[in-house]
């Protein structure tokens, strides 16, 4: 009888574990909370699946291990039970579809308030970008890069000019207030994470992906990128800072812009060819 | 070979003995079965050690061969794995794993155990071994063609092993391939790398086209006089769903390896955007990663129930046999083999959810993924109904059955996390995924090859494998796994995302310091389990228990051949004719707990047989 006990100990394990264990998700710390609600869910129906077919399945070896008299049931079908259990699963299954999709569907409609973010990843690292004053960014290519225009905003559109720029793998966010990211990368794919948002997307060279949530916390968070992209895949980190409406607009002050830039190129270059004059 | 089997005589006896047999009590009518159609097959007889060992024609010697070049690979495999461990348990400790390294490992582990492992056990190793016995052939119907896909399979996996000596390496891009990184500087072997991977895989596919034509023409043409489908094995069941799924994945995946090639030599944009590289632009343009990642999943989801579905079916035929139970709602489970082998072409982008493809997908690939759940429930369903009232012999081989009914009902769970879209945003790309999958498609088709090797080595070699040996091998795997990847799931609800070679100190990961340690130290013990079982081969070779004819009184034909192991030809003069299921246990009313498929209704006459 060895063999029941070890497989009813190794479900008891699981069960225990679950309940005591240290290693679990962290805070959220944005609206994706029913995501977190949807795996409770699911493990609560998954879960009791689990431990029903495990247990019968003891029970069995328990109750009909090999004697020389026994004889087995013959039954080859049973119609009516396999219904039941078809049915019954379906009805389980819909029962974990259905908030799934309800909670995808707001996944996939971004707020019209949502602030717009530029996220741009490459081979390691990340940079950032907002909207300015208009609240729409320029167009961008990835052609245009180059030290002057790190973003590869196209010159010619004139929502570019006031867009914020932060060259840094830091971004600080204002809370409670939906953003929408716009992910693109230059070379390969990658994946803004951030595990207390919940939220993740690739970026994919070539076109622009997205995603919202809303942060609800204040407090600085680790990026992670989610997508392998090489060898520097593990090490290409960033941070998120979430900051109340106060703090942030500070923030969001000391910010350069776009037209910031080019007129501190102009600058340069002006005090550069009147050196070169003299 | 005529003399051997007297083929011209063959079609005009079994008539004839259709005709006139059957015996008292039960009609002749009811023993009767339709004549063959077509005379016996001609066979290649090898005479010297390389046509009968080498490039041998005989499927069951195509089928080890495959079994020990696969099980060879998956030895690499493992070693890989090990090496990954220790890094991810005790980093720093071995000074060679740089990130390059385990990156490499990473993919090659994957690629190697995926296809080069578990596609090549089941179907080359199993299905040659297995399909012409059980269905009552002499052999597969393409012996040649059958052999040149072994070799093409030996060259294949010799491309994939060169990869370790070419300049650069083996490629580092992940088992997915995903370029653009796979060709690009910054993932390592990005030019001879994964050019061999390519190569190899493509021959692999050639390789297997070959054998799965044998496979599908043997079940569909070859099956012996009264082997109608639906009294087919499940086993034989589960290869023949699997091959179609493979003739119709396959190709995804070559041309994806194709237009990869092309992409990383001709310059073509394939898969390539406009890219900047180290402040350049290369002369790419226009391209689509995420059509890449549509081939190789349109490849790579039915590529898991490649793998799953032959374990389903081989389970089935063992637990029935230790249950000595018919199998539960045998049509239910063939219906079932079929649906999710349907289904399953409809599923592919659930692995694409937070790939930027168009989000809108999402709805569709959620709702079929989790309708592919209810088959599979009821196939879960079916197993333990088998066990239920059944007289369960308790050993090697239905452990290994518990074990796979246990790790496949874990990891089909979490799997309706994964595939409820927007449950699978947080745990994509994490640990979880790793958890998930090595348990279902990892630990549980494993439990099923282990059950299989101790259930039909006595065929194969005529000995029993020695029993203690097997359940020390089987507990060190089984409860080491389960030690392994049942935590895992909870670094993915951390967040720890996965591919990574160092966590630093992410305040998520540094509580999890101790179970990386803990996952690293079991992966090290089952690991070298594995070896239990090398052993244990060897020595049952040598000094092993004679197992004799149906050591394990099954029904099925491969059981029923004149001499044990099957010599060439599988049937001696005759081949046999089958009058029932495979499943027919424990029958009220029977001498013995089983009937043959080819015991003759009017034999078993006061049995009271519901199906037949």
């Amino acid at each position: 009888m060895h063999v029941g006990i070890i497989f009813f100990l190794v479900i008891l394990g699981s069960v225990l574990f679950h309940i005591f264990t240290p290693w679990y998700w962290t805070d959220v710390a944005s609206n994706w909370g029913g995501m977190d609600d949807t795996i409770t869910l699911t493990f609560w129906i998954g879960g009791g699946v689990f431990i029903a077919v495990c247990l019968f399945m003891i029970y069995c070896v328990f109750k009909f291990s090999y004697k020389k008299d026994r004889i087995a049931e013959y039954k080859p079908e049973d119609k009516k039970l396999e219904k039941i259990l078809t049915w019954a699963t379906t009805l389980g299954v819909a029962a974990l579809l259905a908030p799934g999709l309800i909670i995808w569907n707001q996944y996939v409609n971004v707020p019209k308030n949502a602030i717009e973010i530029d996220v741009m990843a490459w081979q390691w690292g990340w940079q950032y970008r907002l909207p300015g004053e208009d609240g729409k960014l320029g167009t961008t290519k990835v052609v245009n890069i180059n030290d002057d225009n790190p973003f590869g905003i196209n010159l010619d559109d004139p929502f570019g000019n006031d867009d914020v720029m932060i060259q840094s793998d830091v971004i600080n966010l204002e809370n409670n207030r939906p953003v929408k990211i716009l992910l693109r990368s230059v070379d390969v794919l990658h994946n803004w994470y951030v595990p207390q948002f919940r939220a993740k997307m690739d970026a994919v060279p070539g076109i622009v992906t997205f995603y919202w949530f809303e942060p609800n916390k204040t407090g600085e968070f680790e990026v992670l990128c989610a997508e392998y992209c090489g060898v520097g895949h593990y090490a290409m980190r960033g941070g998120v800072e979430v900051q109340d409406k106060q703090d942030y607009d500070n923030w969001l002050q000391e910010q350069e812009t776009f037209s910031d830039l080019i007129a501190k190129q102009k600058i340069l270059e002006n005090e550069k060819t009147k050196l070169a004059k003299k | 070979m005529s003399e051997d089997f007297n083929n011209n005589k063959t079609i005009q006896a079994q008539s004839s003995e259709a005709i006139s047999g059957g015996g008292s009590g039960v009609g002749v009518d009811a023993d009767y079965v339709r004549p063959a159609e077509v005379a016996d097959q001609d066979l290649y007889h090898g005479h010297s050690f390389i046509t009968k060992w080498i490039f041998c024609q005989d499927a069951k010697v195509i089928g080890v061969q495959y079994f020990l070049l696969a099980t060879f690979t998956g030895i690499i495999g493992l070693i890989l794995s090990w090496l990954m461990r220790l890094q991810l348990g005790f980093p720093g400790l071995a000074p060679f794993m740089t990130a390059e390294h385990y990156y490499q490992f990473v993919t090659m582990h994957g690629m190697i155990m995926v296809v080069y492992f578990l596609t090549a056990l089941f179907l080359g190793g199993f299905g040659n071994y297995l399909i012409p016995l059980m269905v009552g052939a002499r052999d597969m119907v393409f012996p040649y063609l059958n052999m040149v896909s072994f070799w093409s399979f030996f060259v294949a996996v010799g491309v994939l092993l060169a990869s370790f000596f070419v300049p650069g390496g083996p490629t580092g891009s992940g088992w997915t391939l995903y370029p653009p990184q796979a060709i690009l500087e910054g993932t390592p072997g990005s030019g001879w790398g994964i050019m061999l991977m390519c190569i190899s895989l493509i021959l692999f596919v050639a390789g297997f086209t070959m054998g799965g034509l044998n496979y599908l023409i043997t079940i569909l043409q070859a099956r012996t006089r009264g082997m109608t489908l639906m009294r087919m094995p499940l086993t034989v069941w589960g290869i023949f769903t699997a091959t179609v799924l493979a003739m119709l994945a396959f190709p995804a995946l070559l041309v994806g390896a194709l237009m990869m090639s092309l992409d990383n030599v001709l310059g073509t944009s394939f898969f390539m955007p406009t890219i900047l590289k180290a402040g350049e632009v290369l002369e790419y343009g226009g391209g689509s990663p995420i059509l890449f990642q549509h081939l190789f999943w349109f490849f790579g989801h039915p590529e898991v129930y490649i793998v799953a579905l032959p374990a389903f079916g081989i389970v089935s035929d063992l637990i029935s046999v230790h249950a000595r139970k018919n199998i539960f709602g045998y049509r239910m489970m063939v219906w079932a083999i079929v649906g999710i082998g349907a289904l399953s072409f409809f599923v592919w982008a659930h692995h694409m959810y937070v790939s930027g493809m168009n989000p809108w997908f999402g709805f569709f690939f959620a709702t079929t993924t989790l309708i592919i759940a209810v088959p599979t429930a009821m196939k879960v369903y079916n197993w333990i109904l088998t066990l239920w009232r059944g007289n369960i012999r308790l050993n090697t081989v239905m452990l290994w059955c518990l074990g796979f009914i246990v790790t496949f009902v874990n990891g089909g769970i979490t799997g309706i996390f994964l595939g409820n879209v927007s449950v699978d945003v947080p745990l994509s790309d994490t640990y979880f995924v790793i958890a998930h999958f090595h348990m279902v498609m990892g630990i549980a088709p494993l439990m099923v090859i282990m059950g299989a090797v101790y259930h039909w080595f006595p065929l194969v070699s005529g000995r029993f494998l020695s029993e203690k040996l097997g359940k020390w091998h089987f507990w060190l795997t089984f409860l080491g796994a389960y030690s392994i990847y049942f935590p895992m799931h909870y670094l993915g609800f951390i967040g720890v995302p996965r591919r990574y070679f160092e966590m630093y100190d992410s305040p998520y990961v540094t509580s999890a310091v101790g179970m990386n340690e803990f996952i690293s130290i079991a992966a090290f013990i089952v690991g070298a389990a594995q070896f239990i079982l090398i052993y244990n081969i060897i020595k049952t070779l040598k000094t092993g228990k004679p197992a004799g004819h149906n050591p394990w009184q099954a029904c099925s034909l491969e059981w029923l051949t004149p001499t044990v192991p099957p010599e060439h030809g599988n049937w001696g003069d005759r081949l046999p004719t089958v009058h029932r299921w495979a499943y027919d246990y424990s029958v009220p009313g029977a001498k013995e707990d089983f009937i043959t498929q080819t015991t003759p209704p009017s034999e078993v006459a006061g049995s009271k047989v519901e199906k037949t």
